[in-house]
């Protein structure tokens, strides 16, 4: 039984921890890797502020542009080349969800299975905002009632009794 | 009773978190299931002369198995692949993956082969076609050339039981 409970406790405390890593690894890891291709920096450029925004699927809370896996590298050297070819960004996208799914991007879009996800946020909150004006509400209905008579009365007999 | 709400809203959050904490992170869903299997025609391992294409599977049910020479869990799967092979329960063609160093044919003539052919894709062009992130990785491929099941990871005897023979059986192999 013990066990159990300092096993979900644990959980917890990892479920918690990739939310912090994925802040912290989007973060730094964009700008510092990936040197500038000496030959085109134009669209060096171009691939690493897309590449910012998309998983590496190797090492999975880096993002692309700052990956050192060699599947990163070979994904840069194809999102190079389709920009060479002329592709716009979302149709470099296109060709990489087509292929790893949405799992790839950083900002999921915005339909029905991911509802919940963009959404939930704000439910939460509207969720909490209700309850707080409740609570208030309730409160303000008790502290404006009038006193009891009959209340009052008593509680007089009750001091006059204990003098 | 309304105090009990916060904690089952606690509780219902916990079970959320402790079914996230027990899936696989590597178990990517594939947006290939369903589609048909991306073509490539690439040159076979120790014979450059030769080639292998998906096309040339028409008819058949078979498994592309992604791997290459300097994966570990590949080894691992390696006997149960033999078996699968011996079995002649559906045919095995291996894709070698990203092999600078051209060992899979003096491995395979070592360790035996279980594949009816191997691909060579050296710089890992094919593998991004088929949205492979890593080595192993075994796609179901039905007679018409579709894609309709993927799975990452070695195949061991009990994901060979549990996952592939019940699909085998669905497309009629």
């Amino acid at each position: 039984m013990m066990d159990r409970i300092r096993n979900a406790m644990l959980a917890l405390v990892l479920a918690c921890a990739p939310c912090v890593a994925i802040g912290a690894a989007t973060n730094d890891a964009a700008a510092v890797e990936a040197a500038p291709n000496a030959e085109n920096p134009e669209i060096e450029q171009r691939m690493v502020r897309l590449a910012e925004d998309l998983r590496c699927l190797v090492c999975q809370n880096e993002s692309l542009a700052g990956s050192k896996a060699e599947l990163a590298e070979d994904l840069r050297r194809e999102i190079r080349d389709q920009m060479k070819a002329g592709k716009s960004d979302p149709e470099v996208i296109d060709y990489l969800t087509a292929r790893y799914g949405d799992f790839v991007l950083y900002r999921p879009p915005f339909k029905p299975v991911t509802w919940l996800l963009w959404l939930g946020p704000v439910l939460f909150l509207g969720a909490g905002a209700a309850a707080w004006y409740v609570t208030l509400r309730r409160r303000r209905a008790v502290a404006a009632e009038p006193p009891d008579a009959e209340k009052l009365a008593a509680a007089a007999r009750l001091l006059k009794e204990d003098q | 009773m309304k105090r009990w709400v916060p904690l089952v809203a606690f509780l219902i959050l916990v079970g959320f978190f402790a079914k996230g904490l027990f899936l696989n992170p590597r178990e990517v869903p594939s947006p290939l299931i369903d589609r048909p299997a991306p073509a490539f025609e690439l040159p076979l391992v120790g014979n450059d002369a030769a080639s292998f294409s998906p096309a040339d599977m028409r008819g058949k049910v078979w498994l592309l198995n992604v791997w290459a020479p300097w994966c570990v869990s590949c080894r691992q799967e390696h006997p149960v692949l033999m078996q699968i092979a011996q079995s002649g329960r559906v045919s095995i063609v291996g894709l070698n993956w990203k092999d600078r160093d051209r060992e899979a044919a003096m491995l395979l003539a070592r360790s035996g082969s279980p594949y009816l052919a191997v691909a060579e894709d050296l710089d890992g062009r094919v593998g991004i076609d088929y949205g492979v992130t890593g080595t192993p990785e075994t796609y179901v491929i039905d007679r018409e050339g579709f894609v309709r099941m993927k799975h990452i990871g070695p195949i061991s005897p009990d994901v060979w039981k549990q996952k592939f023979e019940p699909k085998l059986k669905e497309l009629g192999a």
